[in-house]
């Protein structure tokens, strides 16, 4: 089957940034690809030449087996694109803004009709259908701007931080709107900051730095490679913290890291609850006073740091194209 | 679970996807009140201050001032209403709309040509506002019915042909405060014109841009075609010496400008 995506050395420079820098890549089709990186890596250069809105200056790239720079029509035909920003009209209702989009996609009055109701239903977006936009929410919004690249019943749906900026509540409802599509069977591309968000939507994670590659897999298979969740212990005394690290070493073989100026353990665990009580367990048996004690995931910057063996470079300053 | 329907891909043609296209722009405007009662309130005052204020001390060759005022004054709202256009397009273009728009499979041409025309049909309105001030404060046509139609047509054709000059810069400028900021060289194309008073009134250096700019023409177009006789009388030519010269300017604005509006959105 033709891939959905298929990118070979791309490259694409703005001045003297380079934001693409030989990235290859496929998507096969049933896929949802997650691109995730930290600012300035690439991503959205990538979305953006995906979505012909840029043309790369080296390398090849076919969506649907059309290539971006021949055949912009028809990549245009198959994409649906909700960005970073809401890109809906403020001054329009929701059923407006997505009766426009569908017309633009050439469906006739009636059918642009139906799939704007059918995509407001779909969004949980039918109650405030006939408000203007700008009395939404900010999640309400990213709703309608992601409805928008659905109107035209795109094979392929490119999410540039579909959730960045959102409150958790609106992040996870955004979540659970993105799995719906998946599961009625629109592949999907999406960009991410966030190791939680490419691992609950995405089949598959591509983790990109300085517009390459770094790493590709399933999250399973990434997680195993280097998603392991973090305990943290900060004890009361100073004394204690060897004693600490000693007993959480005993859980998972892993060796803890000791931050004496703030009186902390930091081990990495397995997946799951399991190990937070383990560990309180093994600080009670230590006799370890703890001040308080915290199980979370690893950041982007320790999943770098496991596969690439490199720690993440600071993020480059805002407003540069490449970010 | 509801599925969206997969209708045959294809594309909108250009008069489809710009009419579409327009159609927000008028509703955009329609629904955001002070866009149209600032605009109002702006260029009533502006008026005013220049029939009752300035007006006593400017002659205005053989006619009252305020049959040589509303001329220029209409003309030159073209301008003003213009800055509101370049803002407009840079807003869309910084907040993503653009974007949505370039990536559909509609001609590219549609997006600007629908913006173009939208802003010209809202020029409608605010012609009607400024000619209803201008009668108000004793303006009176003395010219034919058809000339004054005519000079209605005229101004249509000027503010389009602006509104591409304004949509070039909001291109350019990228960030609607930028886009105010270059929109504000309107104001020596407008002042120093022969919109507010005759051009033989400036120095010698001045009059050398006044009267070889677009405006100046424009104005004396719409001012033969209102006033009449004594209008052609004051200006030294007939009102088709004024209309041909300033539907030339037109053309040549246009041709500038929608090239280098359209190569600047296909680059994105």
């Amino acid at each position: 089957m033709t891939p959905t995506i298929e990118a070979v050395g791309l490259r694409k420079r703005f001045g003297k940034t380079v934001a693409l820098d030989g990235l290859d890549l496929v998507a096969e089709p049933g896929q949802v690809l997650a691109v995730l990186g930290p600012n300035g890596a690439g991503k959205t250069t990538f979305v953006r030449t995906v979505a012909t809105l840029l043309r790369p200056d080296a390398g090849e790239l076919r969506v649907a087996g059309h290539d971006v720079r021949r055949q912009p029509g028809a990549v245009r035909r198959v994409i649906g694109l909700a960005g970073q920003y809401a890109a809906v009209e403020p001054a329009m209702t929701g059923r407006e803004n997505l009766y426009l989009v569908a017309r633009l996609f050439g469906q006739d009055a009636r059918a642009a009709r139906a799939s704007s109701a059918r995509v407001l239903e779909l969004l949980g977006l039918t109650g405030a259908a006939d408000r203007l936009a700008r009395t939404y929410s900010g999640g309400m919004r990213r709703k309608l701007d992601l409805g928008a690249s659905l109107v035209g019943a795109p094979r392929l749906l490119l999410l540039d931080e579909p959730t960045t900026g959102l409150d958790p509540r609106s992040r996870i409802e955004l979540w659970d709107a993105i799995s719906g599509l998946v599961a009625a069977g629109t592949d999907v591309l999406l960009t991410t900051q966030y190791l939680d968000e490419a691992d609950h939507l995405a089949s598959h994670i591509v983790i990109v730095d300085h517009g390459r590659v770094v790493a590709a897999g399933s999250p399973a298979e990434l997680k195993a490679r280097a998603g392991r969740n973090v305990i943290e212990v900060h004890t009361r005394d100073r004394a204690d913290l060897h004693r600490a690290a000693a007993g959480l070493a005993a859980l998972d073989h892993q060796r803890p890291q000791v931050e004496e100026a703030t009186h902390l353990v930091r081990v990495a665990v397995a997946a799951g609850s399991a190990p937070l009580r383990d560990a309180l367990g093994a600080l009670d048996a230590a006799g370890v006073a703890v001040e308080d004690i915290s199980l979370r995931p690893p950041t982007l910057d320790e999943v770098f740091l496991a596969l690439t063996g490199q720690a993440l470079e600071q993020p480059e300053p805002a407003g540069d194209p490449a970010a | 679970m509801a599925t969206v329907p997969a209708p045959v891909p294809r594309s909108a043609g250009l008069p489809v996807s710009t009419l579409g296209i327009a159609r927000r722009g008028l509703r955009k405007f329609a629904r955001t009140p002070q866009l149209v009662v600032v605009g109002t309130i702006q260029s009533a005052l502006f008026l005013l201050i220049f029939r009752y204020v300035f007006g006593g001390a400017i002659a205005a060759g053989g006619l009252d001032y305020v049959d040589f005022l509303v001329p220029g004054f209409i003309t030159t709202g073209l301008l003003f209403a213009g800055m509101g256009a370049a803002a407009g397009v840079a807003e869309d273009l910084e907040q993503g709309f653009v974007d949505r728009l370039r990536s559909l499979p509609i001609p590219r041409s549609a997006v600007l040509a629908g913006r173009a025309l939208a802003d010209t049909a809202l020029l409608v309105w605010s012609l009607a506002v400024t000619s209803a001030v201008g009668f108000a404060v004793g303006f009176r046509l003395h010219g034919s019915l058809a000339d004054a139609l005519a000079a209605f047509g005229l101004l249509l054709v000027f503010g389009f042909a602006f509104e591409w000059m304004f949509i070039t810069l909001g291109l350019v400028a990228g960030t609607p405060q930028a886009a105010q900021g270059l929109a504000l060289m309107v104001f020596p194309l407008t002042f120093v014109s022969s919109a507010y008073v005759p051009v033989a009134s400036m120095p010698g250096w001045l009059q050398a841009f006044a009267e070889h700019q677009p405006l100046t023409v424009m104005v004396d177009a719409i001012r033969a075609l209102t006033q009449g006789p004594a209008a052609e009388a004051m200006l030294g030519h007939g009102a088709g010496f004024y209309v041909v010269r300033s539907l030339a300017w037109s053309a040549a604005i246009l041709a500038v400008f929608v090239p280098l509006a359209t190569a600047r959105y296909r680059r994105g």
